[in-house]
């Protein structure tokens, strides 16, 4: 053997026992729900007020200057570091995974992630702390109960809400020549490549099994079957101008589109900071509601100041003057009446106090679905398996 | 002693940064590729290459897309590079340097600014196609964004300098009195361009091609920014796989398959261009 040959040997062998050194481990039991008692306890034990908390949020969910969090300060004394870090939740996860798996502090002791698939996986992975509903007295006396009970986080165990949404149409009625109703209307042929759809293929899949008629919180690969039928037939016939992320506000604006999906709140901050005339409807036939929440990683430094924040969310004038500038869903009911309040003395609050948009009454409530909650995760690849391909054409 | 140990001392600092950040993030994607499992459970080494064959499959459209789609931009791009280059190098004079630096000078705003700004002249009703619809010359319907020329026209644009300097640098060390001569010898412009000036430039172009192949067909932001679903880039899957639906061994492979495809071609490309070419680039 020479020495060549010797040191390819050598690097080989090397390069097998980095292979090997390198398995992702995972941690936690999948499916692990709701923690016995004595978790909560476990967690909480011994914790103390540190003065800080470390807020990873999304952008364009507070206004300028914070007034909520300044406010926080001044009755409590703790600081908040606010940071605008999270745009979409896969690159969020993604991000932290190896630091909670690791066991070591992101740097945020709270942060906002959205139910779906990641939610799942920060909660089966047991990357979030549970939480102690003795420090969370606002929430428990002003949630709205439909925020107290949703299926992806039952009892509240690891989450509270921040903000729901709404996932229903918007269109520029200049472009489209009539109102726009009912979700065929993303079908019509008249809107040939003016057509916009999400590229989050929850989002995706939950409006062709809606308009199939179909509940997409009860589904079953059969019905996705159905419904990925129906996309590849609006995407083949050209109907489809592109699967959107957070930029379809933008396409609509410019006209690139003029019927899309959409998110509530988008659509009233696009017409009040630009100006444009466009609408957004829950059609008739159905659109989804999701949630944004409040979770705190497990490896957290402040939990005690963080849990903190979040109950004082849930002071109704505090919830009243968020929802004033977000125009999402406000989980607290009581934040109506405080609104309305304020609307006398500015009156461009009275759209937002009646809007269905932001308190949605039973009848919207009845149009609304949630999304499909995963069991396993063969089952969310079958259902990425079967979507994706209409993305990434 | 000291004097033996010299070169080994140079090429540390540089040695260690890619054994960090080249060589440790490799070998953890070649692992990665050929694991099984999921994010939440874990992932465990199976040496499972049945990955590599349903990634390919699935994707072997855009895959191929992004190859056409790199290709186009970089015959494109040496015919746009080569006439800039060469007025440069051989009409530039004394402002040679003012003029390579405005040709730099867009590289000063960040690439994704510069790529979403063409979406502001491009779109449907913007700064280019609203006139023209106005004045009838184009039907209401027809737009660029979307299309593979808009994605192919965002990779030309963000390219061009990588293909104009490499070429630059050859040229200028043409001895002019080459050029001279063969126009001595009664070549005529085009004969003394073809034989003589662009032969002595190839070191350039295969430099500009490598540097321009290589990142445009693996690129995902122009096809992200300026295409649709029906202009899908290797690049786009490969973010989407690993971010979206955090399948890492079929990001993994993917990334692996095009690294060993963009290798192929380029070993394919200097040895049909000669390796005498690949030697005096590696010269200089």
């Amino acid at each position: 053997m020479n020495r060549r040959s010797y040191l390819q040997m050598a690097g080989l062998s090397g390069l097998g026992a980095a292979l090997s050194a390198c398995g992702v481990k995972g941690q936690g039991s999948p499916a692990a729900s709701a923690p016995a008692a004595g978790e909560v306890a476990k967690f909480w034990a011994g914790r103390t007020s540190n003065g800080t908390v470390n807020f990873a949020n999304w952008p364009l969910y507070m206004a300028d200057g914070h007034p909520q969090l300044k406010k926080f300060t001044e009755a409590t004394g703790v600081q908040v570091r606010y940071q605008e870090v999270i745009q979409e939740m896969g690159p969020w996860f993604a991000k932290v995974q190896p630091q909670l798996k690791a066991g070591q502090d992101i740097g945020y002791d709270l942060m906002v992630i959205t139910n779906g698939i990641q939610f799942k996986q920060f909660k089966d992975a047991g990357y979030l702390a549970p939480l102690d509903h003795s420090k969370l007295s606002n929430y428990a006396a002003n949630a709205g109960p439909a925020y107290t009970q949703e299926t992806f986080d039952p009892g509240n165990v690891y989450s509270v809400p921040w903000t729901s949404g709404i996932t229903g149409i918007a269109y520029d009625q200049a472009r489209t020549g009539r109102p726009i109703t009912k979700l065929a209307d993303l079908w019509d042929p008249a809107f040939k490549g003016k057509v916009g759809m999400f590229a989050d293929t929850q989002e995706l899949g939950n409006f062709a099994m809606l308009a199939l008629g179909i509940a997409p919180g009860r589904s079953t690969p059969e019905d996705w079957k159905k419904a990925a039928a129906k996309l590849k037939e609006q995407k083949n016939k050209g109907l489809v101008r592109s699967y959107y992320e957070q930029n379809y506000v933008d396409a609509l604006g410019k006209g690139e589109v003029w019927i899309t999906q959409a998110w509530s709140g988008d659509i009233f901050q696009k017409n009040v900071s630009d100006g444009t005339d466009l609408t957004f409807v829950i059609p008739e036939d159905g659109g989804t509601i999701w949630t944004d929440n409040f979770a705190i990683p497990v490896t957290a430094r402040n939990p005690l100041d963080a849990i903190k924040l979040i109950d004082y969310f849930y002071q109704v004038d505090v919830a009243a003057s968020l929802a004033e500038y977000i125009n999402f869903v406000c989980p607290v009911p009581g934040a109506q009446d405080r609104i309305a309040q304020d609307a006398a003395k500015d009156a461009s609050l009275r759209a937002v106090a009646q809007s269905p948009l932001v308190f949605p009454g039973p009848a919207d409530y009845a149009k609304l679905h949630y999304y499909r909650e995963f069991a396993t995760t063969a089952e969310h690849q079958e259902y990425q398996a079967i979507f994706e391909p209409i993305v990434l054409g | 002693m000291r004097r033996r140990l010299t070169p080994y001392l140079l090429i540390l600092p540089g040695g260690l940064w890619l054994l960090l950040f080249f060589v440790v993030p490799m070998v953890t994607m070649l692992s990665l590729s050929l694991q099984e499992g999921d994010v939440v459970s874990g992932y465990v080494l199976t040496g499972h290459w049945q990955t590599y064959v349903d990634a390919i499959a699935a994707y072997r459209t855009q895959l191929a897309r992004s190859l056409i789609y790199g290709a186009i931009a970089t015959l494109v791009l040496i015919a746009a590079a080569f006439p800039v280059a060469y007025w440069i190098a051989f009409h530039g004079g004394r402002r040679k340097a003012t003029y390579l630096f405005l040709l730099l000078l867009p590289f000063f705003v960040s690439f994704v600014l510069r790529t979403i700004s063409w979406r502001y002249i491009l779109t449907d009703e913007g700064l280019l196609l609203g006139p023209l619809k106005d004045a009838g010359l184009l039907p209401p319907g027809f737009h660029v964004l979307g299309t593979p020329v808009a994605v192919i026209g965002g990779l030309i644009y963000n390219f061009l300098p990588f293909m104009v300097l490499p070429i630059y640098v050859a040229l200028e060390r043409i001895d002019p009195r080459v050029v001279e001569a063969a126009r001595d010898l009664y070549a005529a412009p085009l004969v003394t361009f073809a034989k003589v000036v662009f032969p002595l430039a190839l070191p350039g172009v295969f430099a500009g091609v490598l540097m321009t192949f290589v990142p445009a067909s693996s690129d995902y932001v122009n096809s992200a920014v300026l295409g649709s679903s029906s202009t899908t880039m290797i690049g786009q899957v490969i973010q989407s796989q690993y971010l979206v639906s955090s399948n890492y061994p079929t990001a993994s492979a993917l990334s692996f398959t095009l690294m060993a495809v963009l290798l192929i071609g380029v070993f394919a490309y200097a040895r049909a261009l000669g390796t005498d070419a690949v030697m005096r680039v590696s010269e200089r």
